[in-house]
């Protein structure tokens, strides 16, 4: 491996640290008296008009000791939260293909600078649809360029995230047998590599849901999804390719026995960063779809949202869709809540509006030449990593050995767990150390000690080069320092947290500050870290 | 590869130059990148163009594009705007805007506890002090909204009690209901209790018709969707208790720095948005929603959301934070789990962390007295105006109240247009979902109305109907 490139991020790697404030809670650096900020005072006509300005609210209704909110000034209240941002290592930080599945890319700023515009921000979703003609249009707009994508006859925006559009599909299913005057189809067939939320979305819904595994090659056989069928199938949910990067060649194979059954095929695309241009869902013979605009779409994962999610359906399910749709006349848009077999609403107002806008203009941005760009490089980016990565040893990528992945992989250190003991969990912990992170997989783990990488189009050779750098070094490290593993992480934010008992023990949780105050007291915590490093006795400090 | 898109630089992907293209093909083997896509069979291919407008690959001209179509709006800023109903114009401190924008929490997503601590953090002390707000111990992560913390809380309900009927007041958002049947309608039954016309409450008594044995929770907002403070809570909460169902109550955190919270009154599920914290209104982009408990198993394994939990590490001094019980969620349980577990609203979450710790206890007393006191002072320079009838005056109103226009003769569109060419948004109708209100409007004043914008309304409400 020697003649590997070395990355001019090496040094980075090497001497990494991230921010350590030990920054206390807002809590403790509480003091009586100070404030952050002065609401706008209320004018002295008004006092002198009403008195009391609680005077309509029957006393025992008052809060008689105030709530015991932090008392901290705004100095110390920005400092705070700078602090802590420092300690969060954001995507737009790092080369960020390790939260795979999540397809983590460049946010451009300038669609921030767009969303902040008082044009968007200090618009009520009330107003008179005169006043909004501007966010109206953009939402037919950006309608119109999924369809292109897609193929699909209509989206919505209102699901506020990729669940929340797999729970608005299963209810458009739903919907839809129970108007065809079926509703005994209650079965929803998914695949075990597929989002954990196309189980648990249409089991929310009240669906019973089958299960399919792969077969060697990486996705179910026919044979698998035929002795599911029957008159009970309500549809299919999947992602294709899924978390293994592996494409379905038989998916059209796959929606016309579905199909023939009865039941709805439903596309997962809440990532589908290696396909734009390549292959549409309407073209597949699917239904429904769903994106995430906060994946492929170049939308930021906001600490965890709002995203939004993007439901596309055919012409015969757009009656469906949630209320209001958004119309155009030739001269003006509107919102059109007249549609009768309307699931009615999956969230309030049109949904993470803000997010609309950014992927209208990331979209207008690249064009159909870009976004196929996109798609060509991520899956580009994925099969340099592939390949640098299975030179490393004891790394694998199971399922169609070999063969080539779309655009993210699933990874196994089986082989390292078996001759080190450590697990992949481990190594992700010490990933820490080095400025990174990866997701392991959504459980059960099918791939054993799994690690899924996701390199998206946002990141150079370079980046890629490093990535690989970083798990021969955790590789190498296993070996022969398995104990830095073990303490991982040393140059984080903060160190180990031997005792998950905290998180599991009802008597020992503590999800505020006022129920760790009750369950430990202020200084338990102090003797309860003496404990742990009385116990551990391992100070790796650098 | 696609595209002789030879000498476009794409500023957002490093890798679509040709030569580094070329070169990473080699390293790899694979002579175009269509070898790979050889696995996706061509019948399945699209073999069209995408109809898409643009490029805009100068970032000025994408920019003067968006701007020039968002420009067509008219923004609440620009005007004097009295809409509510579950989305709220309120002042928004600096700070709030400061800290959403940084990079690393906008751009974070789902790291570990470790390399992500302050994200951790940030929403831990979110629900901490949300939990003072609403003395409870347990509160989740932001959920999509307070519709959906509605729609959760109940189902929760449901499960914890083993029951199957839910009882929601119709004095609560038309939207919000509809929220709560759609997501209800699998598993629980829901029976809409009718509020009382005179003062806009949930009616107690239809509420004890409708309670049975097999009812699971008790739903209903305060304020409630007219502004309207419950003031029977204390006897719904008893009433709910003593059928052995649980209250599940909606509340605006700006009335806690006044107001008791409903847990004590012993409301078992508390849920609510936080986008009057801190957060623009983004056209309805700004919502999002909390649940909250006390700190019982049976209800905290019950959350479909995540849960930050604070723990030590091996070294005093330094918080550490994880998640509580991960088994219960769909993320280790798939269909297993609580409903579902995803991408939610936690940036609104920091947001109103900063919000909150901005206030701090006075700051929160001095917006609920200012709320409550532009409200009635709204009431009655409204109440003065000729045609106009404000509807449920017996009540305690916070922030929002019904304006009748039926002795007007005129429709609340009528009306709302010719406020509209004044500068001012006139209240939002309530026709639609509650005709028997006639020509009523809901409307809402915050701490950002001065006293000579409400005399305005009034005296603009006085010519308007006058002619």
């Amino acid at each position: 491996m020697n003649t590997q490139p070395v990355s001019p991020y090496q040094s980075t790697l090497e001497n990494y640290h991230q921010a350590r404030w030990c920054e206390p809670l807002l809590f403790e650096i509480s003091e009586a008296g100070q404030r952050g900020i002065i609401p706008p005072p209320l004018e002295a006509g008004i006092t002198e008009s009403i008195g009391d300005p609680l005077q309509d609210v029957p006393s025992w209704m008052r809060r008689t000791s105030p709530p015991a909110l932090p008392e901290v000034s705004q100095v110390h209240v920005l400092r705070h939260f700078l602090r802590l941002s420092q300690e969060t290592l954001g995507a737009g930080l790092i080369a960020d293909m390790g939260m795979a599945t999540s397809t983590v890319k460049y946010n451009p700023p300038v669609n921030e600078q767009l969303v902040h515009s008082p044009k968007l921000n200090e618009l009520h979703p009330l107003q008179d649809e005169e006043t909004v003609q501007g966010i109206l249009e953009i939402l037919y707009r950006f309608e119109q360029i999924l369809k292109a994508i897609s193929g699909m006859s209509r989206f919505t925006f209102q699901p506020r995230g990729g669940s929340a559009a797999i729970y608005t599909n299963a209810s458009i299913v739903q919907a839809w047998h129970r108007w065809r005057g079926e509703p005994w189809r209650n079965e929803i067939i998914t695949t075990i590599f597929s989002h954990p939320s196309n189980a648990a979305c249409p089991a929310s819904a009240g669906f019973k849901i089958i299960t399919l595994y792969p077969d060697s090659d990486g996705y179910p056989s026919v044979e698998a999804l035929r002795a599911v069928l029957s008159e009970r199938t309500a549809g299919l949910f999947i992602t294709n390719p899924d978390d293994t990067g592996i494409f379905n060649p038989k998916i059209d194979e796959f929606v016309h026995l579905v199909h023939e059954a009865g039941g709805l095929c439903v596309y997962d695309q809440a990532n589908a960063n290696g396909l734009l241009g390549i292959v549409r869902a309407a073209d597949l013979g699917f239904d429904l779809c769903h994106f995430n605009l906060h994946k492929t779409f170049g939308t930021p994962h906001a600490s965890g949202g709002p995203g939004a999610g993007a439901s596309g359906v055919t012409e015969a399910l757009a009656p469906f869709l949630p209320i209001p749709t958004v119309e155009f006349d030739g001269t003006r848009y509107f919102l059109d809540y007249d549609r009768p077999l309307s699931i009615g609403k999956v969230a309030s107002f049109y949904g993470a509006v803000a997010n609309v806008v950014r992927a209208y203009a990331w979209v207008m941005s690249l064009g159909a030449e870009g976004l196929r760009a996109v798609a060509e490089t991520a899956v580009l980016n994925n099969n340099y990593l592939l390949a640098r990565m299975l030179e490393i040893p004891s790394i694998t990528a199971p399922f169609a050995e070999g063969k080539h992945r779309l655009e993210q992989v699933r990874y196994s250190l089986e082989k390292l767990t078996r001759e080190t003991g450590l697990h992949s969990s481990d190594l992700a912990r010490r990933a820490a150390d080095f400025g990174a992170h990866f997701f392991l997989s959504h459980h059960p783990f099918v791939v054993p000690e799994p690690a899924t990488i996701e390199p998206t189009e946002s990141y150079s050779q370079a980046d890629l080069d490093t990535h690989a750098a970083m798990f021969e070094r955790l590789v190498k490290e296993a070996y022969t320092a398995p104990e830095e593993i073990q303490s991982a992480p040393h140059r984080a934010a903060i160190h180990l947290m031997p005792d998950p008992s905290y998180l599991e023990d009802p008597q020992r949780w503590a999800i505020t500050w006022r129920a760790w105050l009750r369950k430990h007291g202020k200084n338990a915590q102090q003797s309860a870290m003496a404990e742990n490093e009385a116990s551990t006795k391992k100070t790796k400090e650098e | 590869m696609s595209g002789e898109n030879k000498e476009i630089a794409y500023p957002y992907i490093p890798n679509a130059l040709p030569h580094i293209r070329d070169r990473m093909l080699q390293r790899i083997g694979v002579k175009s990148i269509e070898e790979v896509y050889e696995m996706i069979p061509e019948r399945l291919r699209f073999k069209g163009k995408m109809d898409l407008p643009g490029p805009l690959h100068s970032e000025y001209e994408l920019r003067r594009h968006v701007e020039a179509i968002l420009q067509k709006n008219t923004s609440a800023a620009e005007v004097i705007s009295f809409l509510g109903g579950g989305c709220y114009q309120h002042f928004v401190p600096a700070v709030c805007d400061e800290i959403n924008q940084r990079y690393e929490f906008l751009t974070a997503y789902s790291g570990r506890a470790y390399e992500d601590h302050g994200r951790y953090q940030a929403l831990f002390e979110f629900a901490s002090m949300m939990g003072e707000l609403l003395n409870l111990e347990v509160v989740s992560v932001p959920t999509y909204d307070g519709y959906q913390a509605a729609a959760t809380a109940l189902r929760m309900a449901g499960r914890i009690t083993g029951r199957k009927h839910i009882i929601v007041s119709r004095a609560i958002s038309p939207d919000k209901l509809s929220r709560i049947a759609n997501y209800s309608s699998p598993f629980l039954k829901i029976k809409v209790a009718d509020f009382d016309p005179n003062s806009g409450q949930t009616d107690i008594k239809a509420v004890e018709r409708l309670l049975d044995t097999e009812t699971a929770a008790i739903y209903f907002d305060t304020p409630n969707f007219f502004g309207c403070l419950e003031t029977g809570i204390n006897h719904l909460t008893t009433l709910a208790h003593q059928a052995g169902a649980l209250c599940v109550v909606g509340v605006e955190p700006l009335t806690l720095g006044v107001l008791r919270p409903p847990a004590d009154y012993g409301a078992d599920i508390v849920c609510g948005e936080i986008q009057s914290l801190g957060i623009h209104m983004q056209f309805g982009g700004g919502q999002a929603g909390f649940i909250a408990t006390r700190d019982e198993e049976r209800f905290v394994m019950e959350y479909p959301t995540r849960l930050i939990g604070l723990l030590p590490t091996r070294v005093p001094g330094e918080h550490g934070f994880g998640e509580v019980a991960m088994e219960r969620t769909s993320f280790l349980k798939r269909e297993g789990g609580k409903e579902w577990l995803g991408t939610m609203a936690n940036l609104w979450g920091i947001t109103a962390a900063v919000y909150l710790a901005l206030m701090g206890p006075q700051g929160m007393k001095e917006i609920g007295e200012g709320i409550f006191a532009r409200t009635s002072y709204a009431i009655r320079k409204l109440a003065q105006v000729k045609g106009i009838r404000i509807l449920h005056l017996s009540s305690p109103h916070f922030r929002e109240f019904v304006v009748n226009f039926d002795e007007s003769g005129k429709t609340v569109e009528e009306i709302n247009a010719l406020l509209a060419q004044r500068g001012i948004f006139g209240g939002h109708s309530l026709r639609r979902h509650f005709p028997e209100m006639g020509e009523s409007a809901l409307y809402c004043v915050t701490e950002i109305h001065t006293q000579a914008q409400i005399d305005l309304l009034a005296d603009t409400l006085k010519e308007i109907l006058r002619s």
